[in-house]
């Protein structure tokens, strides 16, 4: 039985977030512009897009791990836990005590770099015992048992002795693991994974990957997956939100998404990506025409609109709004609420 | 096809130092690398970290020096030219015809350079021309490769990643090779970027006749891209065969769990795999006994880890893997047209 109860109330809702970065010598950047996000225990939504579109920025927001020069203007992320009360984060104050206690404890997260978001000068077991006694309060032998346990649980063989290494001791496979038994250790409620098999050789890759899989069965935790990589999302997704310079563009559940989808830019990645197929049903691959405009050239209506081969009228001056297609599958694009007398003109 | 590469017994060591009192010890980055490459071929190099898929090409260019073994060019002209057995100043004029591509659009261009005289720098080295007939050239291969004329004046810093690695594949291109060694030329591009250079690369090899050895991790790309597949781990050569073989039905383990482990872009073929813990990659200083394989292999036996099984024809096939068993075994490949796990 999963340790949190599963059910279908969302434990985390982003809404109309928006997120600016100042420069004193430029204008403003709005990295975000509005993004509208749900998790819910037990499931796992995969964000995805191509770098610089906000994936990682949004994750970070939610742990308000955001650098100084970027702020979050408009929007909330409601964090509703079940058993106390919902908080939005970003009404907390900056290192105030009630984020802190969220922050690590009911929301943590893995971050790419297992080499660079270790402490190379601790031992992972002293890096995990840490978050046990500062959250919960444990003496240090408890905590160690416990960690001792994790590292067992996300498969570092050897975990007693591991827990006294130090990061450059592993291999890459067994930080990324230790990194997760750090994310865990506080059973949080909610996981963000910011490209955490990235870095990885493939094997490695899908070894990470059922581990993480095989933990949420355990756990129950909703989790929020950062991924450029769209073989990765049909592998772990059970929701998939696609951005696009700051735009989710489109958003639903893996199998619609990747059956059906809408939003001429997902159906663009879907066809950048070589198939696997012999070499009688090889089709040259279609990429997108030119490349993803600087922030500060987006088009004021849809972002997409320079890239876009079905780019009419409205597109470059009007947002569009974000339209329900199926169940729970929405995607913001003109062409979807464009009328049937003006696709005949 | 004639054979326009040929790489003979191939090993490349390195010494590591065993510190004030320690021993020297000896690491096998490549052991024993036989391989050739036909001409107008495209041939995939495939691999995880550490399996000595660069070192190889490399040391094919001679951009590093090989331990033993010979690789050998043999020119449309005719004649045979150890590359290998040559001094820095003897092989300066074959550089012209195998030319080399790398991975970090990033890192490889001179930052103080303009791509103008990035690309021009190839013609002047070789003394190939100057003055308006250099410009033309340069101008016309950059075109080629999609950076307009007006750019070229321009330092790479004003360029987007997909833009450098344009730039890049037309400082190779523009001594006219023949072969062209692509190190992981597409892995740092986002995929639309990534699609147009891979469009690039095949428009570009069909225009030219070039050859390229294409060295990727990426088997989703090589797929796509390669005529025939090299799998390399820890050094050695696991299995040798046309792409299609390969992927249809793999003769060597290691090359089954590289396809196993590939994510496909499609939730209805999810794998559903169960976590087999099959370990890590040993270090290269470390190797096993026998098949280099043998720790992580689900199919090992007794004399897998005394006899190091050596690469040869599949019931006389094109295809060729280095596993004593590799006949009797019925291996997976990764062209599985039904679903293979029915979504709840």
């Amino acid at each position: 039985m999963p340790l949190i109860p599963m059910g279908d109330k969302p434990i985390l809702s982003i809404s109309d977030m928006s997120i600016v970065f100042s420069s004193p010598d430029e204008a403003d950047i709005e990295a975000v512009r509005q993004v509208d996000l749900t998790l819910t225990p037990g499931k796992t939504l995969a964000l995805v897009g191509e770098s610089g579109c906000g994936k990682s920025v949004t994750a970070r927001a939610v742990l308000r791990l955001l650098d100084k020069n970027a702020d979050i203007q408009r929007g909330s992320i409601i964090f509703a836990p079940g058993d106390a009360e919902a908080t939005d984060i970003v009404q907390l104050r900056q290192d105030s005590l009630p984020l802190r206690a969220i922050r690590g404890n009911q929301i943590s997260m893995i971050f790419q770099e297992p080499m660079s978001s270790l402490s190379p000068v601790h031992t992972i077991g002293d890096q995990i015992d840490e978050m046990m006694v500062i959250h919960e309060g444990l003496k240090p032998k408890q905590a160690r048992e416990r960690t001792v346990a994790l590292l067992d649980q996300v498969g570092i063989p050897g975990a007693r002795e591991r827990a006294d290494a130090y990061p450059f001791q592993l291999s890459g496979g067994l930080r990324q693991r230790a990194m997760i038994a750090m994310a865990l250790a506080c059973t949080p409620k909610v996981l963000i994974a910011d490209e955490p098999t990235t870095a990885l050789d493939v094997t490695t890759q899908a070894q990470i990957l059922d581990l993480l899989r095989q933990l949420q069965a355990d756990f129950g935790m909703a989790m929020l997956f950062i991924t450029h990589d769209l073989g990765v999302v049909a592998e772990i997704a059970d929701e998939v939100a696609v951005m696009y310079l700051g735009d989710v563009v489109e958003q639903g559940s893996v199998f619609d998404v990747f059956a059906a989808p809408k939003h001429p830019y997902t159906q663009a990645l879907m066809s950048s990506i070589p198939k696997m197929a012999r070499k009688a049903d090889r089709v040259r691959l279609s990429p997108i025409k030119g490349t993803v405009p600087a922030p500060r050239d987006r088009p004021q209506g849809c972002a997409f609109t320079s890239r876009c081969p079905y780019a009419f009228e409205p597109c470059a001056t009007i947002r569009p709004e974000r339209t329900a297609i199926g169940d729970n599958h929405h995607a913001r694009c003109h062409l979807l609420t464009r009328q049937p007398a003006e696709a005949a003109a | 096809m004639s054979t326009l590469l040929s790489v003979e017994h191939l090993s490349k060591h390195y010494t590591l130092s065993g510190g004030l009192f320690g021993k020297e010890r000896r690491l096998d980055a490549l052991t024993d690398i036989n391989l050739t490459v036909e001409a107008g071929e495209t041939l995939a190099i495939v691999g995880e970290s550490g399996c000595g898929k660069t070192t190889l090409g490399r040391c094919i260019i001679a951009a590093q020096s090989s331990s033993e073994g010979r690789v050998v060019y043999h020119p449309k002209s005719g004649g045979d030219v150890e590359l290998t057995a040559l001094s820095k100043r003897e092989i300066k004029p074959w550089r012209k015809d195998i030319r080399m591509i790398f991975q970090d659009p990033m890192s490889s261009l001179n930052p103080n350079m303009r791509v103008f005289d990035i690309v021009a720098e190839p013609l002047r080295i070789h003394k190939i021309c100057k003055g308006r007939e250099l410009e033309e050239r340069v101008i016309s291969t950059l075109e080629k490769v999609g950076i307009p004329a007006e750019a070229v004046g321009r330092y790479p810093h004003a360029f987007s990643g997909g833009q450098r690695q344009r730039i890049g594949i037309a400082r190779a291109l523009v001594l006219d090779p023949k072969l062209v060694i692509a190190d992981e030329a597409v892995s740092a591009l986002d995929v639309s970027i990534q699609a147009q250079v891979l469009n690039l690369l095949e428009d570009l090899k069909a225009e030219f006749g070039l050859t390229y050895i294409f060295i990727s991790h990426d088997l989703g790309v090589v797929n796509y891209i390669a005529d025939r597949v090299v799998v390399m781990y820890l050094g050695h050569v696991v299995e040798n065969a046309p792409t299609e073989l390969l992927f249809e039905r793999p003769r060597h383990p290691y090359t089954e769990l590289l396809l196993e482990a590939l994510p496909i872009a499609d939730p209805l073929r999810r794998k559903g795999r169960k976590t087999e813990a099959r370990g890590e990659i040993p270090y290269l200083g470390n190797r096993p006994v026998g098949c280099p394989f043998n720790t992580r292999c689900k199919y090992a036996e007794d004399r897998c880890r005394t006899e190091k099984p050596a690469l040869r024809s599949i019931h006389g096939s094109a295809q060729e893997a280095a596993c004593h068993f590799a006949e009797q075994l019925s291996l997976k490949g990764a062209y599985d047209d039904a679903p293979t796990k029915e979504f709840a």
